[in-house]
This record gives C-alpha cells, sequence and structure tokens, in this order.
C-alpha cells in the first residue's frame, strides 16, 4: 500500500513536470501553429535566470534574506524568459507562420545557439542552485511514506499556473483576443484585432510559462546548457496525445504520460517503460487521431 | 549508370560523366586520410537521398533517420563483433554478466543474413511506424514529433540495455572484414569504390522512382493530400511505402558507415545527429535529390574543418544555417543555383523582362 501511494505521488510530480513544460508549448502550438524546438533553450534560460539571482542574493542581501531568492526568482524567470521569447516572436517568428515545420528547423537552430552562448557565458558543467531551507525535508503521512516539500511545492506551482493560465484565457477580455484567432485568425482580424500584437503577446506568455519551468526545476537537480532538451520530446508528447487548443487536453496528457511511466517503470525498466509509454501513444493516435480533447473543425486541409 | 546518363540535357550529360570519372579517379590523388573521409561523407549522402525521397517528394519530415541508420550500422558491427570474438562471447558481454549470446544475436554470424537485416529492420520498422500513423491521417508536425519521439525512445532503449548493446560505448573493437584490415590502404580504396557504387545506384533508383507514376502521386499527396484521395488515391500506403524505402537507404548508410569508422554508438543515431540530417537535405536543396547529396558532402566537410579548428563554433555555425537556410534559402543551394542560372538567361535574352522570384514550396 505504502509503495503504491508513493508511486501515485510520483507520477503525479512527474506529470506536473511535465504539465508545466507542455503548458508553454500548448500556447504556442496550439494558437500560432509554430512547432517551438528552442522552448528548451527558453526552460534553460529560466533555470539560469534562478541561478543568477540566487548569487546575487549570496553576495548583496542579507544572509537571512536568502531564504526568499527563490521567490524572487519566480517573476524574473518569467520575465526573462518572456522578453527573449517575444524578442525571438518579432526576429523570427514572425516570418514562419503557416509553416510549422520550418519554425521547426528554425528554432532548433536558435536552441543550438542559445545552447553554445549559456556554454560560453556559464561554462559547460552543470552549475547547482541550492534550494531555500524552507523547502528541505518532507511530510510524513506515516512511517514509510515521506512527501518531498519540494514536490508538493512543484505541485501547488503548476496548480497556479494552471489557475492563472485558464482565468487569463477564458475570464479576460485579452484571452479571448487569444481564443478568437486561435479560432479563425482570418475572421479575427477583421473583427479589428491586432492579430500581430496577440502573437507577439501569446510567445511572450508561453515563453515565460518555460521560464517558470526552468525555475522550477532548479530544485530537482543541477542545471546545465542542456537542461531542457531532455524534457522537450516528452513535452511535445504530451501535446500531441492531449490535442491542441484546450487546457484541460494539455493536463490529461501530462497525467497520462506522467501516471503511465511511473507505472510501466515500476513493473519493467525505465527503458522498457519508455518504449512502453510510446507503444499506448501510438496505439491511443489510432483510435483517436487529434488528440484527447481537439478542437472541432470543419477545415479539410 | 545508364539510367543516369539518360536524363537531362547533353551538356548535363557530359557534366555527369566527369563528375563520376573524378570521383572514379580520387584515390589516385587523395590521401588515404581524406578518401576514407570522402568515403565517409558518401555513405552520408545515401541516407540523405532517402531523406530528400519523403521530405522532398513525400513532404513528411522525419526526424527520426537517425534510428534507421543506427539500426543498419548496429547490424553491421554486430556482425564484426561476432567475427572479431569467434568463438567467445563479446566482451561487453561478458562485463554486464551475461553467460551466453542472446538469441536475436545469433542470425548476425553469417554475413548475408546481417546484411538483409540491416536493410530490413529498418526499413520494417519504417513501414510499421508509416503504417500506424498515415493511414490515420497523422501528418506534418504530429508525425515529426512522432519521429523524434522513436529516436529518444530508441536510444534510451539502446542504452539501457547495455548487456544486448553495448550501452553508450557502443559495439566497438573489431577492425577486420573477411580478413582484410578495416583501415589498410586496400580496404579503403575497395570501400570507397563499393560506398561510390551504392550511392550512384542509390540515386539512380531514387531518380527513376520520382520519375515515376509513383513519385508523381507522392508529389501530388504533398501538394494537396485530400485531392489526391478524392481522386481515387491512397496517399498512406505511397507515403508509407517512400518512408520505408527511405528507411532501408539509412540502413544501408549506416553499414557503410560502420565500415569505415570501425564503431557504432547511441549518440550517433540521437535527436541531434537526427537533426543534423534534415539540415543536409535542407541545405543542398529538399526535392531535388542531387542537393541531398550536394548538402550531406558539403556539410560534413565544412564539420570536418570547423570543428577542428574550433569546436565551440560548430554549434553557432549549424544553428545559424538553420535559421538562414529556412529564412532565406528555402530550396537550398540548389534552389540558388537555378535561380541564378535564370537570372542569366532572362538577362541574356531581354534586359528588360521582369524576373519573378520562385516562389518557395510551403509544406
Amino acid at each position: 500500500m505504502d509503495m503504491f501511494v508513493l508511486q501515485m505521488f510520483n507520477g503525479l510530480s512527474i506529470s506536473s513536470i511535465l504539465l508545466l513544460i507542455a503548458l508553454g508549448l500548448a500556447v504556442t502550438f496550439g494558437l500560432m501553429n509554430v512547432i517551438n524546438m528552442a522552448h528548451g533553450e527558453l526552460i534553460m534560460i529560466g533555470a539560469y535566470a534562478t541561478y543568477v539571482t540566487q548569487n546575487l542574493f549570496m553576495s548583496y542581501a542579507p544572509a537571512a534574506w536568502f531564504g526568499a531568492y527563490f521567490v524572487v526568482a519566480l517573476p524574473i524567470a518569467f520575465i526573462v524568459a518572456a522578453l527573449i521569447g517575444w524578442l525571438l516572436e518579432v526576429v523570427l517568428i514572425r516570418h514562419l507562420y503557416g509553416r510549422p515545420l520550418d519554425s521547426l528547423l528554425a528554432t532548433w537552430g536558435v536552441g543550438m545557439m542559445l545552447q553554445q552562448l549559456a556554454r560560453t557565458i556559464f561554462g559547460a558543467p552543470n552549475v547547482g542552485v541550492s534550494s531555500p531551507a524552507w523547502l528541505n525535508g518532507g511530510l510524513a503521512i506515516s512511517d514509510g511514506i515521506i512527501f518531498p516539500y519540494k514536490r508538493i511545492f512543484i505541485i501547488a506551482l503548476v496548480a497556479v499556473v494552471l489557475l492563472c493560465m485558464y482565468l487569463y484565457i477564458y475570464r479576460t477580455s485579452s484571452g479571448r483576443r487569444m481564443r478568437a484567432v486561435m479560432q479563425n485568425r482570418s475572421m479575427a482580424g477583421c473583427l479589428g484585432i491586432s492579430t500581430r500584437r496577440v502573437d507577439g503577446m501569446t510567445f511572450a506568455i508561453g515563453s515565460g510559462i518555460a521560464g517558470i519551468a526552468g525555475c522550477a526545476l532548479t530544485l530537482i537537480g543541477p542545471i546545465g546548457p542542456s537542461l531542457g532538451t531532455y524534457y522537450i520530446v516528452d513535452a511535445f508528447m504530451v501535446v500531441v496525445l492531449g490535442g491542441v487548443g484546450k487546457l484541460v487536453g494539455t493536463v490529461c496528457g501530462a497525467l497520462g504520460i506522467g501516471m503511465f511511466n511511473t507505472l510501466f517503470e515500476t513493473y519493467t525498466s525505465a527503458s522498457i517503460g519508455k518504449v512502453l509509454v510510446f507503444v499506448c501513444i501510438v496505439a491511443f493516435l489510432q483510435w483517436k487521431p487529434r488528440g484527447l480533447v481537439a478542437m472541432r473543425t470543419r477545415s479539410l486541409d | 549508370m545508364s539510367a543516369l546518363l539518360k536524363t537531362g540535357s547533353l551538356k548535363m550529360r557530359i557534366i555527369w560523366a566527369v563528375v563520376l570519372i573524378m570521383m572514379c579517379l580520387a584515390p589516385l590523388i587523395s590521401t588515404e586520410f581524406r578518401l576514407s573521409l570522402l568515403a565517409k561523407f558518401l555513405a552520408l549522402a545515401i541516407l540523405a537521398i532517402g531523406l530528400d525521397l519523403i521530405w522532398g517528394y513525400g513532404g513528411v519530415l522525419s526526424l527520426g533517420h537517425g534510428v534507421f541508420f543506427g539500426l543498419g550500422g548496429y547490424a553491421m558491427a554486430m556482425y564484426l563483433k561476432l567475427q572479431a570474438s569467434g568463438t567467445t562471447l563479446p566482451d561487453f558481454m561478458g562485463w554486464s554478466g551475461l553467460s551466453g549470446l542472446p538469441w536475436f544475436w545469433e542470425p548476425f554470424r553469417s554475413f548475408p543474413v546481417a546484411l538483409l537485416l540491416g536493410i530490413a529492420l529498418p526499413a520494417l520498422l519504417a513501414f510499421a511506424l508509416g503504417w500506424f500513423t498515415f493511414r490515420n491521417r497523422i501528418t506534418g508536425v504530429y508525425f515529426t514529433i512522432l519521429t523524434q519521439a522513436l529516436v529518444l525512445i530508441t536510444v534510451t532503449l539502446f542504452v539501457g540495455k547495455q548487456e544486448w548493446t553495448g550501452g553508450t560505448n557502443g559495439i566497438t573493437g573489431y577492425n577486420s572484414i573477411f580478413g582484410f584490415t578495416l583501415h589498410s590502404a586496400g580496404t579503403t580504396i575497395v570501400l570507397y569504390y563499393i560506398t561510390l557504387a551504392v550511392l550512384v545506384i542509390a540515386y539512380v533508383l531514387c531518380r527513376r522512382m520520382v520519375n515515376s507514376r509513383f513519385g508523381q502521386v507522392l508529389e501530388a499527396a504533398r501538394d494537396g493530400e485530400n485531392r489526391v484521395r478524392f481522386l481515387g488515391y491512397d496517399p498512406a500506403g505511397y507515403k508509407t511505402l517512400a518512408f520505408a524505402f527511405s528507411g532501408a537507404l539509412a540502413g544501408i548508410a549506416g553499414m557503410l558507415f560502420v565500415l569505415q569508422v570501425g564503431i557504432i554508438s547511441p549518440s550517433m543515431m540521437g535527436i541531434v545527429p537526427s537533426i543534423e540530417m534534415v539540415l543536409w537535405v535542407a541545405l543542398g536543396g529538399r526535392g531535388t535529390l542531387i542537393g541531398a547529396v550536394i548538402g550531406a558532402v558539403v556539410l560534413n566537410a565544412a564539420k570536418t574543418g570547423i570543428s577542428e579548428a574550433y569546436p565551440e563554433g560548430w554549434l553557432f555555425v549549424i544553428g545559424g544555417l538553420f535559421v538562414t537556410v529556412v529564412l532565406f534559402m528555402p530550396n537550398g543551394i540548389v534552389g540558388v543555383y537555378r535561380h541564378v542560372v535564370r537570372l542569366l538567361k532572362r538577362r541574356g535574352e531581354s534586359a528588360h523582362v521582369q524576373v519573378t522570384r520562385e516562389k518557395p514550396k510551403v509544406y
């Protein structure tokens, strides 16, 4: 029983990280049909922003304040990643709308350059971020079960981000414009929405979430220039499985992949578990080729 | 060879003949090291032709060709390793605590079977993936992401099953085939000619294929899949076959590659090499076949040169190339060449004619 509860928690923990990474992708991929392969590098930027914030706190702030750095790092990571994402959209992505495969190649190139840039600035070896003291330790449910605070914090963080996204997309006028552009770009344009501005905004938000994901990943392990590439393919699988265009699809996709991954890895091995997850995804797509929750559309090509 | 010379104008035929003769004479003038490098590039060009067939003509971008390449490479490496080990178990199996040869290693004792499996395994895997995805009309970016996931799980599997595959180190420690040392001067030259011959055959086959009805349906499916379906064709079948053939070519490339470099490891079939392969085709010019060959040779030569001189610079160069090619040269080197030729011709005919830019193909 203990084992089972612990595994459920692990699965949930993996799902939450996948979700956090896939959320940003779902926004850019769903809305703009742009495959942003540099998403992993935006995560890396968020992680390094946290690292820099930590170092600034160490050098300039009183020692007692150190625990607070992580709270400050979260918005900083969001803003830095969002700004770089916005810049990327203005300079490059803007010219690639309607060419998803080309956007994939071009952003991959950008990702490579960003990685090399990080390697030049911070050095190739991984750097460690020491998590604040209030996140050490864990919540003991019973003798055998301890939930680490870090993991709980990440799950809570994802829930908050998700809630904010939901409120933004479904409850604000800016979010409504975003949905309008997603559903019918030209019609939205006719009705006076500046699709150009919405695109830039959306891409910045998606990138900002990647920054937050990077910030959260610093709690789990050391960070390095290729941090993002480990997660990016899994995150894309979440988007494909969940279906494009609806938040609930992304949530279900992340939960499905995270849980099944943990389950399979427990009963087989890590490598076989990954193969099984992939086979399940391909099998699932036989049944629902457009993913779990797809936007209804009558368009053909 | 004759089919190759039959295509195009007299001028093109002469150019082809000259290039081929020069390639055949290469062993006479180049050092053994350079020849072996060239042979390696030509082996990779075989893969690029296959990738161009499915991407340039089929409109399906595969980021999974590293897997097919790797399967071919491993098939050849397994044969060579078994020959090198003789009756004893391959060394890495012993280290991982295996006492007997796994059953699926047995067939690789025979060269013809290993050769066949090196082609058939990647072709079958590609066929299976294509069958399950194209039939459900999973196309475009969805398919691309699936192929990328295929790479990820294959690499994880090969690293994880260390006792069967040698783990991260891959399969190493063999240096002879049929009793000839792989790195001797004679073997290098023979391998070079074999690679060149296979490349020419692969090119001619693919050229025939794209000029045939098969190729025309494939191209039509790329430009308007639904229209092709309405006309009564099954685009999924055509795409699946093209993808399987492309996988087979990648397998052959992998086998030849192993013979040139004497090692195969999961890092050669990972996500980064797979996407680099796509860049060869993109830089050379997709949908032209010859562009794939040019791209593979040029980029690999550049990689060898640049990463020797500035190891850090290579990632900037290749990253920049991705952006530049996509934004400014959608039809690659061949596209630029054709554009210039057309420009010169028009200028010759009439200075007043407005030159319209070739519209980039949109997939």
